[in-house]
């Protein structure tokens, strides 16, 4: 169907006002960042000003801030490697065998509010001694990656059709043989959008960092409010420890926006 | 499914074969279970364990320190929270509101954007890579992001309102306008997931029931009201479900912008934030954990309703 003349008009001016108030705040972040503090408050520096290195020096010097980038690399890492592990053949089993009940399960985990479970985790994960180690750190990011790796892999593995498996089969493969050799290379694409998008989220993650990181296993999100004091902000500062926090995971969702997008509606449209 | 049927055939199949050695046919026998039962018993150890615990813990008086002796008080937590006007009520008003307003704008929004997306046009890539980026942002940078727009004094929000004339707000500091303001940057956040849902449920409607309606001679609005839409509404309420969860729950924004307890006031603290505060700030372990049982039981009632919804809209197509 064609759309008239009118709404292309009307919908030009109504998608670059959609555009505008997207972008426009990251932009006003990443100028922020480099600003001194002082053109920050001024502003008739607001649009044209002297840009300066200064504050990602603070950030990348003197707050430690490479160990967090680490830090938060490795968990989102350590996360989704261990997740797509448990959840991949999870995801397959519950598909193929229609495990309704049992996919629920894993499920829940997205629906319940991670604060009550915090109490207990901090309670056991203390007594182990595990507080403000990587391990918990990694488990508790696991908590959010594993259900959404089994929801995004169960819709995929739905859409695989089951007749080159039992082509497999029908070959002499065993089936455990004929998920690893035929299924899994077939998943890439599903296990792709499942990693990066269960990166995104580890790597996001804030209030699990919150309460079960220590000084030395820090993570970005967790590490922006060093520059959050009790009587003032560096606001400059403060924008290049956001901007360092968001600035790659943009990237890295751009760069594979069909993934991103692809995860972040699967099964929206089964209805 | 059509995948209900295969495993008897790949079970039978697999004991046909000699010259595999005993474990890996029992594996083979056995995949159903080996390969969901790990994923299931680490969820189920990180949920179980926790929610039974919540629960007792809900009804003692457990404070001061996750190990210090606590006795056990039957529901006197609940009467004490349910009773209280102060701080519990307010939390349910607010998380009420925020969930209620933010999603509500969030569809209608959305679902307008996808409406202008739905058909093919110049420069689509670019709207899409806009669409994307708020919804990858680290949500505690956005809120500190906006924290810096909606500085009273310095931020570029009041400077935009001096242009047009407007007098300076005092947005996320103000008593009455912090909840409003927290609501909008989740707004900014969200709606575009909300687009993405939306846009991928229009593109696979056929075209048919559009064209024939064009045929009969109907409106833009009367085709989109009669036909898409309902068409839609699957999506829709599956959109409404995951937007609904998650904003139930916020925290990273309200943190960031207001950090503990929702501001001096409380101004923003929902039911998530006022949990967190009694249980970590507080260390009021039996109170919190009164408030999360009874939080948890919201969210059921709600998913339960809303799913309700969903399978009666599925049963009338």
């Amino acid at each position: 169907m064609k759309p008239g003349k009118g709404f292309k008009i009307f919908r030009v001016v109504a998608l670059i006002v959609v555009v505008l108030s997207l972008v426009a705040p990251l932009i006003w972040m990443v100028a922020a960042s480099f600003k001194t503090n002082v053109d920050i408050y001024d502003s008739s520096k607001a649009v044209v000003f002297t840009p300066t290195l200064d504050n990602y020096n603070t950030v990348l010097q003197q707050a430690n801030y490479v160990q967090f980038i680490v830090n938060s690399l490795w968990v989102a890492f350590a996360a989704t490697t261990l997740s797509l592990l448990l959840g991949v053949p999870a995801a397959y089993s519950m598909s193929r065998f229609n495990m309704k009940k049992s996919a629920l399960v894993v499920l829940m985990a997205r629906i319940i509010p991670g604060v009550s479970l915090l109490v207990p985790w901090y309670y056991v994960f203390s007594n182990l001694r595990m507080v403000g180690g990587f391990s918990v750190l990694i488990l508790s990011h696991m908590f959010v990656s594993l259900p959404l790796i089994v929801y995004i892999m169960m819709g995929y593995f739905d859409g695989l059709p089951d007749e080159l498996e039992e082509a497999a089969l029908v070959d002499g493969l065993t089936p455990i043989g004929a998920f690893r050799r035929i299924t899994l290379p077939l998943s890439v694409p599903g296990i792709a959008t499942a990693g990066i998008l269960s990166f995104i989220f580890s790597w996001n993650n804030f209030m699990f960092a919150l309460v079960l990181s220590g000084a030395s296993t820090k993570t970005l999100p967790v590490a922006i409010f060093d520059f959050v004091g009790y009587a003032s902000i560096d606001w400059g500062g403060l924008m290049a420890a956001t901007t360092v926090v968001t600035l790659p995971i943009m990237l890295i969702a751009l760069f594979v926006q069909k993934y991103v997008v692809s995860g972040l509606t699967a099964g929206a449209t089964k209805g | 499914m059509s995948a209900v049927s295969a495993p008897e055939r790949a079970t039978s199949s697999a004991s046909v074969m000699p010259d595999t050695p005993g474990w890996a046919r029992w594996a083979n026998d056995h995949r159903k279970w080996l390969f969901a039962a790990p994923a299931m018993a680490f969820v189920a150890a990180l949920i179980i364990f926790p929610l039974a615990w919540t629960a007792y813990l809900s009804l003692t008086d457990s404070s001061g320190s996750v190990r210090a002796e606590s006795e056990f008080i039957g529901f006197r937590n609940y009467v004490d929270v349910l009773t209280d006007t102060d701080r519990f009520w307010p939390a349910v008003a607010r998380t009420g509101a925020f969930t209620g307003v933010a999603l509500l704008v969030e569809v209608v929004l959305g679902m307008a954007i996808a409406l202008l997306l739905w058909r093919p046009f110049r420069g689509e890539k670019w709207v899409r890579v806009a669409i994307l980026l708020p919804l990858v942002a680290t949500p505690v940078a956005v809120g500190m992001m906006w924290r810096l727009i909606f500085d009273p004094n310095i931020g570029l929000a009041n400077q935009a309102l001096g242009w047009v004339g407007i007098g300076p707000q005092p947005w996320l500091a103000g008593q009455h306008t912090a909840l409003p303001t927290t609501i909008f940057i989740d707004i900014w956040q969200w709606t575009p997931m909300v687009v993405l849902i939306l846009l991928a449920g229009l593109t696979s409607l056929s075209d048919e029931p559009q064209e024939a309606a064009m045929i009969d001679g109907a409106s833009a609005w009367q085709r989109f009201r009669h036909v898409t839409l309902p068409l839609l509404m699957p999506t829709v309420i599956v959109a409404v479900l995951l937007r609904g969860i998650d904003a139930l729950k916020t925290f990273d924004i309200l943190y960031a912008t207001k950090g503990r307890g929702g501001g001096s006031f409380n101004e923003v603290e929902t039911l998530n934030v006022y949990a967190y505060g009694l249980s970590f700030d507080y260390n009021e372990y039996g109170l919190s954990s009164t408030v999360l049982i009874l939080f948890f039981l919201l969210i059921i009632a709600l998913m339960w309703v809303l799913t309700a919804r969903k399978k009666k809209e599925e049963a009338g197509r």
